[in-house]
């Protein structure tokens, strides 16, 4: 049989299958993260009253504040399992560039993790009494955002993949990366609310997302291997 | 020319030799750090006239604004150090980055203190979300990441690696931090103008802001020196050089 | 039949772990045709050694080389030549032994073997789409096995590679690795067990 040779195209495209064949496969990982999210959301005007006019003020807020936390509980599972069963050593060990196969990973994991969030979050914001206007902004904003928290974090992740204590220290090392994230998501959605002009917010965004896709694979592909060593 | 620069670092960057250095510049250093200390201090509270709006409590000024620079001047060496130890091994730049971190941290956390002093008498609260003040704030989680993550990981050649992606990724996105708390701070702008800027460039009000700028400078270098020692003999201890210095 | 001959040296390797020296010194050179079968107590650095050879772990001092270049800078370029069974068998258990061979084709250069071939071989025949989570743990092996088999990489590195396998599966294993020592391959190996391969085939080295 002739050898075929592998692109480093198909690669990516079979690892962005399997994980997301895996993902359907075992859905608990993508569900929690889920559930914790519509659970904060939900939580909040139980916690500061009915008052529709206060939650309308921190809708913005809380929903962003609930996506960025649910997006950290979700990172676990990006790496663990493979570390556990040896598979990541053997992506580092691939014949092709780790940092592709780790796009292809962190877009699986963002398909099963992010875009759930997004598709959800209308119906949270609404609950908490946003207008409409802000609702579309909200998941435009989320769309931009919920990739780089995703890429972002799993720097994280990455760094943190092989020890024991890795969960507590993982939020500390991400928190501070996710700020401007947050800062410009949620301000968006406010002034778009306050029908002030929000492009100058969203260049911004864009900005992190491209950043994030061209240079998150490679500090992710580069921890992992120091992880691995 | 180069070659000689080449050797002249890569003489340096051995332990042995760097040890020897270090020990011999550790008093000078402190020498010198005492006496600008003092010198700036004296200019930060005796010359220097009293700031028209503030009164004396500017003061504080003196040690919270060049605090807040070398938290900032740290990471980036952290950040260097930490790259060049990565990409060319050398050990002493691993040994620099890490040693770098504690002594940043400290910093950031005395801007942080003094800055919150700075504030009360104008603001009437502890705290106030300031554009500087926040990420000053976000600056020590970076640190801190960098603290537990290096004291998370066993190898100590494996966390200085570790850290040093951390570092770099965290200079990266000073810039961006600032720039976005900047940008947060003017969008939720609250009823009081915070004055963290330095006051109008009155000459006896700035020489010793600078003074004690180059004071801190050498504290930091005199403290990495012996935090870099200590280090250096953690991770050398299996080796002949240090074997033989213990024994005399 | 791999193209040429080739080389892998080993020089002056030091290693360093938790402030202790694991080995230091140390070279050595392995060719095609060859089992280079690395001996020495637990704890000795037996399977740090491996992971450096295999290119996960890079040694503190010294080079490793592929005939004459250097593996750090050859990159992922090296890893078309290796293959790796370490203690883990990297397998899926939600995937069948089929996906698993896939996605391990995909991200090696390329394989001219056919998967049900080496599932054959490795007398998995049969449960080619069962998912992994049924196995037992020397079928799992043994789907590890049959991987090395479908890359068909020119140098083997395994870690123990009989690990959880019955007395009739390690005279499979070690049937396989004399075919490949025979049409050209080279092996890197550990193990616990004696390892019952022709001695003109064995090179040894002791890490003490």
């Amino acid at each position: 049989m002739a050898k075929t040779s592998i692109s480093t195209t198909k690669a990516f495209y079979v690892i962005l299958k399997r994980d997301l064949v895996l993902a359907v496969r075992q859905p608990a990982d993508i569900v929690n993260p889920l559930l914790f999210f519509i659970l904060v959301s939900v939580l909040f005007p139980f916690a500061v009253g009915s008052d529709s006019k206060l939650l309308v003020e921190i809708s913005t807020g809380v929903v962003w504040v609930a996506a960025l936390l649910a997006s950290m509980l979700s990172l676990d599972s990006v790496f663990k399992q493979d570390y556990q069963d040896g598979t990541l050593e053997e992506m580092i060990l691939s014949a092709h560039p780790t940092s592709i196969l780790v796009l292809a990973k962190v877009l699986a994991h963002w398909l099963m993790t992010g875009l759930p969030l997004l598709l959800v979050s209308p119906i949270l914001a609404m609950m908490l009494g946003m207008p409409d206007d802000g609702v579309f902004i909200l998941v435009v904003t989320l769309l931009l955002g919920t990739p780089v928290l995703s890429l972002v974090g799993s720097i994280g992740v990455a760094l943190t993949v092989g020890l024991r204590t890795g969960g507590v220290i993982l939020s500390l090392l991400i928190l501070p990366l996710y700020i401007p994230v947050l800062i410009f998501g949620s301000g968006a959605v406010s002034n778009g609310i306050a029908g002030l002009d929000i492009s100058g917010q969203l260049y911004m965004l864009s900005a992190f997302t491209v950043m994030a896709v061209f240079l998150a694979p490679v500090a992710i592909a580069a921890s992992l291997k120091i992880s691995l060593s | 020319m180069f070659s000689a620069i080449w050797k002249f670092i890569q003489k340096f960057s051995s332990p042995p030799y760097f040890y020897q250095i270090s020990n011999k510049m550790i008093p000078w250093l402190a020498v010198i750090f005492l006496a600008t200390l003092v010198y700036g201090l004296y200019g930060a509270l005796i010359t220097a006239p009293a700031d028209y709006q503030q009164g004396d409590s500017f003061r504080i000024m003196y040690i919270h604004v060049p605090a807040a620079w070398m938290s900032l001047f740290i990471y980036m060496v952290m950040a260097v150090s930490g790259a060049i130890g990565l990409i060319w091994r050398i050990k002493l730049s691993e040994v620099v980055a890490i040693c770098s971190a504690p002594i940043g941290a400290v910093f950031t956390f005395l801007a942080l203190i003094t800055g919150s002093i700075w504030g009360k008498p104008m603001w009437g609260t502890w705290w106030v979300w300031d554009a500087r003040l926040t990420a000053e704030l976000i600056l020590l989680f970076l640190y801190l990441g960098i603290l537990a993550l290096y004291s998370a990981i066993e190898d100590k050649r494996t966390a200085s690696r570790a850290v040093a992606i951390l570092a770099i990724v965290g200079v990266v996105n000073i810039p961006i931090i600032h720039y976005s708390v900047e940008w947060w701070n003017t969008l939720h702008q609250g009823p009081t103008v915070t004055k963290f800027d330095k006051p109008s460039i009155h000459i006896d009000m700035l020489i010793p802001l600078l003074v004690m700028a180059v004071s801190f400078k050498v504290y930091y270098v005199m403290a990495l020196l012996m935090r870099c020692k200590n280090e250096i003999l953690v991770r050398e201890s299996n080796t002949k050089w240090i074997k033989e210095m213990v024994m005399k | 039949m791999y193209q040429d001959d080739y080389q892998i040296t080993a020089n002056n390797l030091l290693c360093l772990r938790d402030e202790r020296i694991l080995f230091k010194d140390l070279s050595f050179a392995v060719q095609n045709g060859q089992v280079l079968l690395v001996e020495g107590r637990n704890g000795a650095g037996k399977t740090t050694l491996l992971r450096i050879l295999s290119g996960l772990r890079q040694a503190d001092e010294g080079d490793i080389r592929w005939n004459d270049e250097d593996i750090r800078e050859l990159g992922f370029e090296y890893y078309q030549f290796v293959s790796f069974l370490g203690h883990h068998n990297a397998i899926k258990k939600d995937l069948t032994a089929r996906e698993n061979l896939e996605v391990s084709i995909a991200l090696s250069a390329g394989s001219e073997v056919d998967i049900e071939e080496a599932l054959n071989e490795v007398k998995l025949t049969g449960y080619e789409d069962e998912p992994a989570k049924k196995f037992s743990a020397g079928m799992s092996r043994r789907l590890a096995i049959a991987k090395l088999l479908v890359l068909d990489t020119p140098l083997w590195v395994l870690d123990e590679p009989f690990t959880s396998v019955d007395v009739k599966g390690i005279a499979m294993i070690e049937g396989f690795i004399v075919k490949h020592i025979e049409k050209g391959g080279a092996v890197i190996m550990t193990s616990h067990h004696a390892v019952n391969i022709d001695e003109r085939y064995i090179k040894r080295l002791r890490l003490s």
